[in-house]
């Protein structure tokens, strides 16, 4: 599995799309840290770019790298190797150069506002963190989505929806259904709303170590009133870890039994 | 060397294999042949592992090939569109599936042999179709295994690599080398070609040499004879 994720991994780096990606974070922390001046500002506007650009950007760069190496894995598929190692290899490596562009495009911008003085630099970490989570869920959700389509038209139209629902429209449901039932008690449901959908999960995440659940109105007091900062965050990071869990183990079971 | 009982492989509505029964002894050149769409590539695809059957068994070298990637260490395979990752380089390449095999292989001679020299540091987005596919003759060839299978060898190559293509050929059936061909190119099944497999709707239609089917058939040629047996199933 290392090799294969070794030279996915080398692939990728030479591919264009993996410096558009980094000089893109580049450029957004510097621009921020130059309007904002200020680092925990700019970690929290930074905050709602990620969490909707990371997965949007994950999920495209997945599906894509899926099916141009299409021929590539039929190759490998040839070759005395496991076939979930060829694609957990595979996958590792997109995962891998994602994160890394997502972590050096924006950590140097970050050092060189002296963020390693500033008291912001574990809400920063934890932001990276979230963001590494997110890259990690969508690609395996594209790549899931990418193995089981084997017209790309669809296989892209579906990723991108998938995305478009879990940013924008979960959101409007969630909020339409509060509004709906208002007259009942909602707490538990809004709780397993958010806990649902990556996307939420993280924004609450971040809301909850930067201590400003205000912002996030209902959900963040009754996610702060049920767990308690310290609680609410090792749940999340629980639930983030089997949102990352679950597709990589559907990605493996189904590779072993699909044709190709 | 190979060993296939009832197998059955469904795609959707569509039959491929029905019941392919199949033993290849070790050593010799068998063409497999048949119509487009008649399993060719399935059967090819479900020996390597890449389709998996719905029923029936298979077995390369005397060992089951289900749970048991390691029986491709045995098989080299030249598949049929020489695709490969653009951004590496045709000398990146060649290592990289050696580092990947980690079997004994020669390439050196091969790469001779087929005039890559001045591609090598080429990235393989820059190539043509043709020298893509001796890419992919090179990197089937390197390895010394028992059973080689080759999906369409000859697309794409010049005449002078095609003849190379060819001696190569009849220099590992010296070997004993056992070696599985799919063609169209029916001058070539003749140059080549021990014996010939058939296929027509998912089962061996016709097996044996080249003469035996010029004989059941009537015909002089093999190309005359291939198709005499496909009409006479359809008529």
């Amino acid at each position: 599995m290392f090799k294969i994720l070794k030279y996915s991994f080398y692939d990728l780096m030479r591919s264009r799309w993996s410096y558009v990606y980094f000089i893109f974070y580049l450029a957004l922390g510097f621009m921020l840290l130059f309007l904002n001046n200020d680092l925990s500002k700019a970690v929290i506007t930074l905050m709602n770019v990620i969490i909707v650009l990371v997965p949007l950007i994950a999920t495209i760069f997945g599906v894509m790298y899926f099916y141009n190496s299409r021929e590539f894995t039929q190759l490998l598929l040839a070759q005395p190797l496991k076939r979930t190692q060829i694609f957990l290899g595979q996958y590792f490596g997109v995962a891998g150069s994602l994160c890394l562009s997502l972590v050096l495009g924006l950590g140097i911008p970050f050092v060189f506002y002296g963020l390693f003085k500033s008291s912001a630099i574990w809400d920063f970490g934890l932001l990276l963190v979230t963001g590494g989570f997110l890259t990690l869920i969508f690609t395996a959700l594209s790549f899931n989505i990418a193995l089981s389509n084997a017209n790309k038209i669809k296989g892209f139209g579906y990723a991108v929806l998938l995305w478009l629902f879990l940013a924008v429209i979960y959101d409007g449901l969630f909020l339409l259904s509060l509004i709906l039932f208002e007259a009942y008690p909602l707490d538990n449901f809004s709780l397993a709303g958010t806990l649902l959908n990556p996307i939420d999960l993280s924004r609450t995440l971040i809301l909850l170590k930067l201590d400003i659940s205000a912002l996030l109105g209902y959900t963040g007091a009754v996610f702060k009133q049920f767990f308690g900062t310290e609680a609410g965050l090792l749940i999340s990071l629980g639930v983030l870890l089997l949102w990352t869990g679950l597709p990589i183990w559907w990605l493996t079971r189904q590779a072993r039994r699909k044709d190709f | 060397m190979i060993q296939i009982k009832n197998l059955h492989k469904r795609f959707g509505k569509n039959q491929v294999l029905e019941g392919l029964a199949l033993d290849l002894k070790p050593g010799g050149i068998y063409a497999v042949l048949g119509p487009n769409g008649s399993g060719k590539t399935t059967l090819i695809k479900c020996i390597l592992g890449m389709v998996l059957p719905d029923r029936g068994t298979i077995s390369v070298g005397g060992a089951d090939i289900r749970r048991n990637p390691g029986y491709r260490e045995a098989i080299s395979y030249l598949p049929q569109i020489a695709s490969f990752p653009g951004n590496l380089r045709v000398g990146e390449l060649i290592d990289m599936i050696l580092d990947l095999r980690k079997q004994t292989a020669d390439p050196a001679p091969l790469i001779g042999m087929f005039r890559l020299e001045p591609h090598l540091d080429k990235r393989l987005s820059a190539l043509s179709g043709g020298t893509l596919q001796k890419v992919n003759l090179v990197l089937t060839f390197m390895f010394d295994t028992p059973l080689y299978i080759l999906d369409e060898p000859t697309t794409g190559l010049d005449p002078a690599s095609l003849i190379r293509l060819k001696e190569r050929i009849h220099s590992m059936r010296e070997q004993g080398k056992t070696l599985l061909v799919t063609t169209h190119i029916m001058q070539f099944v003749e140059e080549v070609a021990d014996q010939v497999i058939y296929l027509l709707e998912g089962k061996i239609y016709f097996r044996g040499t080249l003469d035996a089917l010029k004989n059941k058939t009537g015909q002089q040629d093999v190309e005359h004879a291939i198709a005499a047996i496909a009409m006479k199933d359809h008529v």
